[in-house]
């Protein structure tokens, strides 16, 4: 195992939802929502990092998104990455699932091959679960997704605990080869001190004024930014217009007590869900 | 998610100054690397990172797995010695965020940190499992090390205590030997150009370390303080730990009791400077390491109070509404508030000693400036451990206090922290010797003399509250000239620990006062530490003086009712 690579991304709080995080037009308020770490990329950093000890590989992490997406690739050298990049350009806004993984795997094909593919298993703001599969597909690699353990690396083979929801099925694979991780694996370390020390005035290498340059450059601490002349890839795929999702409408929904009911796993409980059901879609009160 | 290093502790940290320290830490800013700080704000902001990732690491990750440590504790089995589970847990996470060679230099793979900062994240890390910071403060054995130790050593040991790979043990006590270190027994042999240990050694806490720091009699027939040595041993096979002892409190802490059995080792330093020079240091720096673990077990004593006087509900309303109760958290509050302070104040006086050394040993400065430094610090270390470890224990047990029967049984934290709080002012030197240690400077008149200095400030709002503060200096530099003139060693000794307490009192308002000058929302603390120092100040005066008037030099018969033949 030599090298790894960790897709990350910047997500709103959305486990701290406030009155305040709707607008009114149905929107996400950012500004009450705070930008943090997608929780089940740390646990993939984390294993990234753990096969690291292990065995020395080298970690790179990338994420897509805007230039304040920083903070998670500083954060990720601050647990112990070796290389970040962002992949930022004004065109990848609005992307969906399908246009994030053409980026995303456009932009490793740019970086290089790496030995294992690692993702969160879903992001907590669009809970999808599919970009991770979706690069594995355009890269053409075998794919292990809800990885919840790590049980051991033997030279080109990696075995792990795959959640199948009713089952735990242990899985050896290949490498080359993309895993998505679930919260589960482990418990992703905090910051290391001397990492900080290292990275803290680590910056996007657009925000380094041309006087601080070569200073950062030979300090390590240039955040590469590609965008999508830097990877040459097709416009037209990326963004809003690359995007065939498309929202049809947004419902702000405000749950209230009582807003659930809990059927018994038996014959009477069955029945009493297809009343329900009935009545909801007949309108009967 | 929680985080310790809130904003109390952060508003503290603004009235100590250590800017020319952290300059001097960082050879004046003159490197450049990526390891290095170019300046003061930059070193800042790593600080403030470094201390915000331990508050929540002590939050979230230690305090939850406290009361199974305490459960467990440290296990004996067959000559080994095993930490909790929760202990292994914890000092896997803190080597992992790269703390435990805080205060090593960064060649070594430490942090470097000023000891003020260090000793704040020992705080954190105590108010969230005190038994953790006995292990976690063993690096303290590192920085012996660091000190007086040849390169070779360095090299070949630091930067396995800055990664956690290896721990220490301080092995000083013996049965016959504890306060007094000056008879310690355990031989250190020199034979054929090697040197080994050979008896026993108890209290040691962590005992089955990898690497001691052991206090020997290397000068046969030198049979005091000058015969002693300190020598450095890596753990082999000739080290037997013979038990651990069941304690009330720090569980998660091993206590060992040790053997050594032709141990070989090696000298560090000079031969018989090992107590008088080496190990006085490495204590000092366990005493502020020890005075911020009992900071650490007040506070959350005091938050645990707060907390569940806003749950318990009696006749009606939550019990914090009684003024019986309230009036308990008031008094915390502000001995918490003004110990900080002056913890941090006495931190900062070993770090600048520490660069006046330095600068000394360069011909920058002269001898009586760095006399100066050294008296201060050897003043404020036993001060704040007066301080802190004593209210430690006075808050724990008010805190238990308010919880009531609960607070007895173990359903709640409090009794672990009241059971913590205790050896606090025992080891490391017993409050009784940290008097001992600080009454010097006070009737040398050097106390007076950094009274008059703290209070040289511009106070505007609060002039009459700094003409009290020095009308207390006046009243007590004046009982203490009339001790003196009692000219009996008997009698100072009696009478001392009120002399300190009094020095504490108004020391921690002198630190307070531009603190309360500054921010109009301290005052009312401020107000209330200063009324209650009116009443302590005048009992100790009215106490002293009857002991003069009744005893004086004659102070000695109030032993014999205890005296037995």
């Amino acid at each position: 195992m030599k090298k790894i690579i960790v897709m990350v991304k910047q997500v709103p709080d959305t486990a701290n939802v406030t009155g305040e995080s709707m607008k009114e037009d149905g929107t996400v308020n950012r500004a009450a929502l705070p930008a943090i770490f997608n929780p089940e990329d740390l646990n993939a950093l984390e294993m990234a990092l753990e096969i690291k000890n292990l065995t020395g590989a080298e970690v790179t992490v990338i994420t897509m998104g805007p230039p304040k997406a920083v903070d998670i690739l500083k954060h990720s050298l601050y647990m112990g990455a070796d290389k970040v990049y962002l992949i930022s350009d004004r065109k990848f806004a609005g992307s969906d699932t399908l246009a994030t993984s053409y980026v995303l795997s456009e932009a490793i094909k740019f970086l290089g091959k790496y030995d294992l593919y690692l993702a969160g298993r879903q992001a907590i703001d669009g809970d999808t679960a599919q970009v991770g599969p979706q690069v594995a597909e355009k890269l053409d690699l075998n794919i292990i997704s809800y990885v919840q353990n790590l049980i051991e690396i033997r030279d080109e083979r990696i075995v792990v605990e795959k959640d199948s929801d009713v089952q735990t099925e242990v899985i050896s694979g290949r490498i080359p080869l993309l895993m998505t991780v679930t919260s589960d694996a482990n418990d992703p370390r905090y910051p290391n001190s001397l990492n900080m020390l290292k990275h803290f005035r680590s910056e996007l290498q657009t925000d380094i004024p041309d006087e601080n340059k070569s200073r950062y450059e030979k300090n390590g601490w240039v955040i590469p930014v590609l965008t999508i002349d830097d990877l040459g890839i097709d416009p037209d795929k990326c963004g809003l217009g690359g995007s065939p999702t498309k929202v049809h409408k947004i419902k702000s929904i405000v749950l209230k007590g009582g807003d659930f009911t809990l059927f018994e796993n038996n014959a009477g409980g069955v029945m009493g869900l297809v009343k329900e059901i009935v009545k909801d879609y007949s309108g009967e009160n | 998610m929680g985080n310790y290093f809130n904003e109390n502790r952060k508003f503290l940290l603004k009235f100590i100054n250590i800017d020319e320290v952290i300059s001097e830490l960082e050879n004046g800013f003159n490197e450049n690397g990526p390891e290095s700080l170019n300046n003061v704000e930059e070193a800042w902001k790593w600080y403030g990172m470094v201390l915000d990732n331990v508050g929540k690491i002590a939050s979230d990750f230690i305090w939850p797995r406290a009361e199974s440590v305490d459960k467990n504790g440290a296990r004996f089995n067959d000559g080994d010695v095993e930490w909790a589970d929760g202990t292994k847990e914890n000092m896997n996470i803190l080597a992992e965020a790269g703390l435990m060679g805080g205060t090593l230099e960064k060649k070594y793979g430490g942090l470097n940190l000023p000891l003020v900062i260090n000793n704040l994240i020992i705080e954190m890390i105590s108010q969230a499992d005190a038994s953790l910071m006995n292990l976690f403060g063993l690096q303290d054995i590192a920085v012996t090390i660091q000190k007086f130790g040849t390169e070779e050593q360095k090299d070949r040991i630091l930067p396995k205590f800055a990664t956690g790979e290896v721990s220490g043990a301080m092995s000083l006590t013996e049965p016959d030997s504890g306060s007094d270190l000056q008879t310690v027994k355990l031989r250190g042999i020199e034979k054929d150009g090697k040197w080994y240990l050979n008896g026993v050694k108890h209290f040691i806490t962590n005992g089955s370390a990898d690497v001691h720091l052991v206090l020997a009699r290397t000068e046969e027939g030198q049979n005091d303080g000058r015969g002693l040595s300190m020598m450095l041993y890596e753990k082999d096979e000739n080290l037997i730990v013979r038990r651990i002892e069941e304690k009330l409190g720090i569980h998660g802490s091993p206590t060992c009791e040790l053997q050594y059995n032709m141990a070989e080792c090696e000298l560090v330093g000079k031969r018989r400077f090992g107590l008088i020079k080496y190990m006085m240091s490495l204590l000092n720096g366990a005493r502020l390491a020890t005075s911020a673990q009992a900071l650490g077990i007040a506070q959350a004593a005091f938050e645990e109070a707060v907390k569940y006087s806003n749950e318990r509900i009696q006749f009606g309303k939550k019990i914090v509404n009684f003024p019986a109760v309230y009036q308990m958290l008031n008094r915390m509050e502000v001995e918490i508030e003004t110990s900080r302070l002056l913890l941090y104040k006495a931190a900062l006086a070993v770090d600048e000693y520490e660069m006046f050394e330095k600068r000394a040993a360069r011909g920058e400065i002269a001898r009586p400036e760095l006399k100066k430094a050294a008296t201060l610090s050897n003043f404020l270390t036993p001060l704040g451990k007066f301080v802190c470890t004593e209210l430690s224990n006075s808050i724990a047990y008010d805190s238990l206090q308010i919880h009531g029967g609960v607070g007895y049984i173990k359903d709640f934290p409090i009794e672990r922290l009241y059971r913590d709080a205790r050896i606090t002012n025992i080891y490391e030197g017993t409050t009784q010797l940290q008097v001992v240690a600080a009454i010097g400077a006070v009737t040398s008149g050097f106390f007076f003399n950094l009274m008059r200095d703290t209070l040289d400030v511009n106070i505007s709002s609060l002039k009459g509250e700094k003409e009290q503060i020095l009308r207390f200096v006046i009243e007590m530099e004046d009982i203490t000239s009339r001790v003196k003139e009692i000219d009996s060693k008997e009698f100072l000794d009696f009478v001392a620990n009120y002399l300190i307490e009094m020095a504490s009192v108004i020391y921690r308002l002198a630190l307070y006062l531009p603190v309360a000058e500054k921010f109009p929302e301290k005052r009312e603390l401020f107000k209330f530490f200063l009324t209650d120092s009116k009443g302590k100040s005048a009992y100790f005066v009215s106490r002293i003086t009857a002991l003069i008037e009744n005893y004086g030099s004659e102070i000695g018969v109030l032993k014999d009712t205890f005296l037995k033949n």
